[in-house]
């Protein structure tokens, strides 16, 4: 069976220095993969050469048999790849509710905000707030659950845990699992929070100076003090 | 006492064609971090059109149509086949552009139509109605009102009841972000321009047959004073648009009654300065707390 994404060979980075080097990655249906690794190692690079927001210098990245290459920025959605960039990307200047719209106004007819209300009962009471209004942790919650609006059949999401405290960061990442068993959503999730990512990780993926360094199964990966040590910093 | 009331009026109504003008140079600032310079001389551009075909089919309403949709299409045109290319990292750029753009437009239409006045005919009276022994308001005026507050009833609907103002909104606070949530940033860009050519176009249309008529030049100094209006207004608020639009002819019409006709540019120009050194950012400019 192919995996939903599927990465072979990717060399990708800003102008003429490529970031990343030969990486292999994929992400099967249902499976959360988390992306781990130093400051600098790659991760974000990795996301959005994935959602086209950076040119692609060599290799495939395939979704669904479709080569994402070709797809353009404002399609991904519509491909079913939701990508919440780092620092949320909450639209500061939008209500709460403007910017859950914003996530569903390519779909026809128009999806209902309240499966995402149901899920983030924090942001059903600051519906009409502004963007900069919202805590950390209230952003966080807002740039997912806008993702989730659009359906997607991939999240791609740049570390969620930052700036958040321990408790919103196991809320957020119960809610990915809760949501991953309920809906067979797929995650690749870029975290520095190494623990937290690989609580609820199938996979993890050790990526160091832009080239992938060790993947495994995430509790092998856990355990592994060697590879903990010499990549992850614990 | 009656003078005061006759130069408020007409203060007004010269004041909501500011208003409208200074709402274009707005929306583009919105859009694109852009002040469009070329507005004016876009603006004359569509009204030669425009009364180019109400002279050939003899009425007014389809020349004024062909001036508003002229300005949609020179504004699309203006944003995809030449701001598109300006490189934003120094917003002295687009300003040159821009000029640029003003001594083509101005340039072209001397070449076509010559660079006399020619006559432009207003749709209604310009007579104004007496109230009580005073001239207060022509047909024209209310026209003039009646026109420019239907732009900003739509505009203010589009933008805050419609899923494409939500685009709109969104690709201007945050392209990149707005491109990932589906958005299709340089569409709604074109759009931008588009909608607010035509709103300049309408503004043209509607202060040409006040002054001396058409001639390429004749925007220009409208243009400062609704640029004076945007300014005073914050660039980046349309309700400041619209309250400076009409301050600012408001001040018009009282320095020309009661110092004079020649020395209201002057006024204008005053204003602007004491704006810039004063409240740079405007009575309206939202506050600047844009954090992570």
């Amino acid at each position: 069976m192919t995996a939903l994404l599927e990465i072979t060979g990717l060399t990708a980075g800003y102008g003429a220095a490529p970031v990343l080097h030969d990486v292999d990655l994929s992400v099967g249906e249902g499976q959360i993969v988390a992306v781990l690794g130093a400051n600098g190692a790659g991760k974000t690079t990795l996301l959005r050469a994935i959602s086209n927001t950076l040119p692609v210098t060599a290799g495939s990245t395939r979704f669904d048999g479709i080569d994402l290459k070709s797809v353009k920025v404002e399609r991904m959605v519509r491909h079913g790849i939701a990508h919440v960039p780092e620092g949320r990307g909450v639209v500061t200047e939008l209500t709460v509710d403007e910017n859950l719209r914003l996530g569903g106004l390519w779909r026809k007819p128009k999806p209902s905000l309240d499966e995402v209300y149901e899920l983030f009962p924090a942001l059903a009471n600051r519906r009409g707030h502004l963007g900069h209004q919202l805590s950390g942790g209230e952003r966080q919650m807002l740039a997912i659950g806008r993702a989730l609006v659009a359906t997607p059949r991939l999240l791609l999401l740049d570390e969620p845990s930052l700036g958040l405290a321990p408790k919103i960061t196991a809320q957020i990442m119960g809610l990915l699992r809760d949501l991953r068993d309920r809906t067979g959503l797929s995650v690749l999730l870029v975290e520095q929070n190494v623990r937290s990512a690989l609580s609820i990780a199938d996979e993890g993926v050790v990526l160091n100076l832009g080239r992938v360094a060790a993947r495994q199964k995430a509790g092998t990966l856990a355990d592994d003090a060697d590879l903990r040590h010499a990549y992850l910093g614990f | 006492m009656d003078r005061f009331l006759y130069l408020t009026f007409d203060g007004l109504s010269r004041g909501a064609v500011y208003a409208a003008f200074a709402l274009a140079l707005v929306l583009i600032w919105r859009a694109a971090r852009i002040v469009n310079f070329a507005q004016g001389a876009m603006a004359v551009a569509t009204a030669y059109a425009g009364y180019s075909v109400t002279n050939a089919t003899g009425s007014y309403w389809l020349g004024f149509a062909v001036a508003i949709i002229g300005g949609l299409v020179i504004g699309a045109v203006v944003e995809r086949v030449v701001m598109r290319f300006v490189d934003h990292s120094s917003p002295l750029n687009g300003v040159v552009v821009a000029l640029g753009l003003v001594l083509i437009i101005q340039g072209v239409l001397g070449m076509i139509y010559g660079n006399n006045f020619r006559p432009a005919e207003a749709p209604f009276s310009r007579d104004a109605f007496q109230v009580g022994g005073v001239a207060l308001l022509s047909r024209y005026d209310l026209f003039v009102f009646a026109a420019v507050g239907a732009v900003v009833v739509t505009l203010t609907l589009l933008f805050t009841r419609t899923s494409t103002g939500l685009r709109m909104r969104a690709a201007a606070f945050a392209p990149d972000v707005s491109r990932l949530l589906g958005v299709p940033v340089g569409g709604m860009l074109t759009l931008g321009w588009a909608l607010a050519a035509a709103v300049g176009s309408l503004a043209g249309m509607l202060v040409i047959p006040t002054e001396l008529g058409l001639h390429p030049n004749a925007m220009d100094l409208l243009f400062i004073s609704a640029f004076t209006a945007a300014v005073l207004g914050g660039l980046d608020s349309p309700v400041g648009a619209v309250v400076g639009g009409l301050v600012v002819g408001l001040l018009l019409a009282y320095v020309s009654g009661y110092l004079g006709a020649t020395v209201a540019p002057m006024a204008v120009l005053i204003l602007l300065v004491v704006v810039l050194l004063g409240r740079p950012d405007g009575l309206f400019s939202r506050a600047k707390a844009r954090t992570a």
